[in-house]
């Protein structure tokens, strides 16, 4: 038994699933922190937006560098997310409609367009495609040059990770820091925009801040896990971590644990759980790791201590 | 026969019988979406819609491996449309039990549910790839919708229940409206308010289902989000706001499904969304009611009348002006010399202005709580709102005060 858990956990398991399992947590991490702000504000439908529009900021990208390479895509996305946020405020001001429909609509025009551009221009010759961009690649992602747990340790080794690890935790560690120093800020300006005007905070600033850390999430993670997970994650780990607590430091913290749960199973369920049923194949990742994090939501829908809202009565 | 010509051909139906009838199918299915999406937006709830389209992907998959294990190929449309809209009525359901039941918002529920579904309907894709019947099944087309290779039988399909649903939008189109206005008030003429809401979000599944093969679920949602607030921007009224909506969802399919059809290698789902968000951006700009160029317009024309009234002021006061445009707007309609000293007509003009000012100033507080005094906004002159008798009191007052001065 311990045998058996040594060898799955041996080199081979540094070499194909740690690098994806420890990127599929950054991504998680990286999209949940946020994530949390956006759901008490109600916007947790800018980070469903904001991964749509990334596709077309990357083919935009690369139709303007002609590479792709990763610091003009994810400038490219960044951009795209930036036109998305202010063309959904237009035609929430010009149209007077509703925020919902707005953002329905900017963010479905600027996805079929982004999918329009793919296909009419020659990208043949790099690997962008629509589902590499809902589904990402994190199988692909292993770590060629790892001969076991030394290589952790290994300068040699550890240059060879794939970048997208690096990035991501350059990422996370970002957020984190923005979250940290902004901590009352942004408290303060969720719970009580009109108080936090008061107190001399700059809302607007903040608000459009938010939207920036949330779109550099959007994009990192993109890159690596694809849009599904990237959704999943602003929503799911902060709805079930706010079924948890009233505190908003423990909510993060649950949100953050939720994140790292759903991509740790998730991977391993997706890598090795048709194995179980007797299936030599994998199945997606990304879409078992959107799975677990629904999984997780159900049952603290269920039974969360915190899931009534305040004041209502338990049903009978 | 190069694009446009084709594109000409098969615009009016002559580009044989099989792209015709999926151009009619996709025609049929935007006319649905449009008026079903009005009420929808109406309601304030566009974007449950898109937790609907993402959640038939499970569905799909489901039905396709059930068919599978009872012997078929798994690409029978119906089977595939009846299995995407049991799976996208329990995520509809999900939404409503996650909203009802948590503290969790609206919001977060459909964001949860169409991220979770989706995400489970991709591992069911991936598991169905690795099946020997599945690796032609050609599921991913239902991303983006496809009319390539479509079987006459389908468009007819999609034709059909695309009818349907309209049918049923117009049926019920009197509770809709009144539940999407005022829930309360429809609620106390007997109106069964959480029935209606669902034959809407119905209504949205019905749709969505039926156009998982020509538009694709992940767009599917703009052909019921942008036909109505297009419509929006050209009129103010329930049954006009319908109809546009319908025609622009109509037109946005159909044009849409020919474009694709000359140009065989795109994904329909995407040209039919760009398609509509044309409409979208010809009515927001040129719209006269609230479009972007009408509104420029109007708020030229009253800032012109600000400034002319501005001016005139300070020439019946004899104050210096300074402000450019006030200069300009003055010059231009024969007020000033190109010096700034006041023409004879600008002297006139100045004297009317100042006594309007007066009359109104008095008339604020003779008549302080008047309706008219509520529409006073400094520009509109005293005769176009009150009547001569009044204005003769006003300028006997007016006199009084003076009297009184000297």
């Amino acid at each position: 038994m311990i045998d058996d858990l040594i060898t799955a956990l041996g080199a081979e398991f540094v070499q194909l699933s740690l690098t994806p399992i420890v990127i599929g947590v950054l991504a998680a991490v990286a999209c949940a922190l946020p994530g949390n702000f956006l759901l008490l504000r109600r916007q947790a439908l800018i980070g469903d937006a904001i991964s749509h529009v990334v596709l077309p900021g990357i083919v935009g990208a690369f139709l303007v560098t002609g590479t792709i390479t990763a610091v003009p895509m994810m400038l490219g996305a960044g951009v795209a997310a930036i036109i998305a946020v202010v063309m959904i405020e237009v035609v929430k001001r010009l149209g007077r409609v509703e925020p919902g429909a707005a953002m329905g609509l900017v963010f479905t025009t600027l996805f079929a367009a982004g999918v329009l551009f793919l296909e009419i221009t020659d990208t043949s010759s790099v690997h962008i495609d629509v589902q590499h961009a809902l589904l990402g690649n994190l199988e692909s992602l292993i770590w060629f040059d790892a001969d076991g747990w030394g290589s952790v340790l290994d300068p040699a080794a550890l240059a060879t990770l794939p970048p997208q690890l690096p990035r991501l935790a350059i990422v996370l560690v970002g957020i984190g820091l923005f979250i940290l120093l902004f901590w009352k800020e942004l408290k303060i300006s969720t719970f009580d925009a009109a108080f936090a005007g008061a107190i001399g905070i700059r809302t607007r600033l903040l608000s459009f801040a938010l939207v920036v850390v949330t779109a550099i999430a959007a994009v990192a993670a993109f890159d690596a896990v694809g849009s599904i997970i990237v959704i999943a994650m602003f929503v799911c780990p902060p709805a079930s971590a706010r079924l948890m607590t009233n505190q908003l430091g423990r909510q993060v913290g649950w949100s953050a644990l939720f994140a790292s749960i759903s991509a740790i199973l998730g991977y391993v369920f997706a890598g090795y759980g048709p194995g179980w049923f007797g299936s030599p194949y994998a199945v997606s990742a990304a879409g078992m790791i959107a799975t677990i994090s629904g999984v997780i939501l159900i049952l603290t829908c269920l039974f969360g201590p915190q899931r009534k809202r305040t004041g209502q009565r338990a049903e009978a | 026969m190069s694009f446009i010509d084709y594109f000409l051909s098969a615009l009016f139906l002559q580009a044989g019988y099989n792209s015709a009838l999926v151009a009619i199918g996709a025609g049929l299915l935007g006319l649905s979406a449009g008026s079903a999406g009005a009420f929808i937006f109406l309601r304030k709830r566009a974007l449950v819609s898109d937790a609907i389209s993402h959640a038939t992907l499970p569905g799909v998959g489901l039905a396709f491996m059930i068919m599978v294990a009872f012997g078929s190929d798994g690409r029978w449309l119906p089977g595939l449309i009846i299995g995407s809209a049991i799976s996208s009525a329990i995520g509809l359901l999900m939404v409503e039990w996650i909203t009802r039941k948590t503290r969790l918002t609206e919001d977060a529920a459909i964001g949860a549910v169409l991220s979770v579904f989706f995400g489970f309907g991709i591992v069911l894709l991936t598991v169905i790839q690795t099946m020997s019947s599945g690796r032609q099944a050609g599921l991913e087309n239902f991303l983006l919708g496809s009319t390539a290779g479509m079987l006459i039988s389908e468009a007819a399909t999609i034709a059909v229940a695309g009818a349907l649903a309209a049918a049923f939008v117009f049926l019920l189109r009197r509770p809709m409206t009144l539940v999407a206005f005022d829930p309360e008030y429809a609620a106390t003429t007997g109106v069964n308010v959480r029935n209606i809401d669902l034959a809407m979000m119905g209504l949205a599944l019905i749709v969505t289902v039926i156009g998982l093969k020509i538009v694709g679920l992940i767009l599917i949602v703009a052909l019921l989000i942008i036909p109505p607030v297009t419509a929006r921007f050209w009129t103010n009224q329930v049954g006009p706001m319908i109809g546009i909506a319908a025609a622009v969802g109509g037109l946005s399919g159909y044009i849409g499904a020919v474009l694709s059809a000359a140009e065989a290698s795109l994904p329909t789902g995407p040209i039919i969304v760009l398609v509509a968000f044309g409409f979208f951006l010809i009515s927001a700009l040129f719209s006269p009611l609230r479009g972007g160029l009408a509104s420029a317009l109007r708020h030229q024309q009253f800032q012109r009348r600000v400034h002319r009234r501005q001016g005139l002021l300070s020439l019946a006061r004899r104050e210096p002006i300074y402000d450019g445009l006030t200069l300009r707007i003055l010059r231009r309609s024969g007020m000033i010399r190109r010096d700034g000293v006041a023409t004879a007509r600008g002297r006139i003009a100045a004297q009317k202005a100042a006594r309007d000012e007066a009359r109104w100033a008095i008339a604020r507080r003779m008549l302080p709580d008047d309706s008219v005094i509520e529409r006073y906004d400094g520009l509109t002159p005293i005769e176009q709102m009150m009547t001569p008798d009044q204005i003769a009191e006003i300028d006997r007052m007016i006199l009084a005060q003076q009297g009184a001065k000297a």
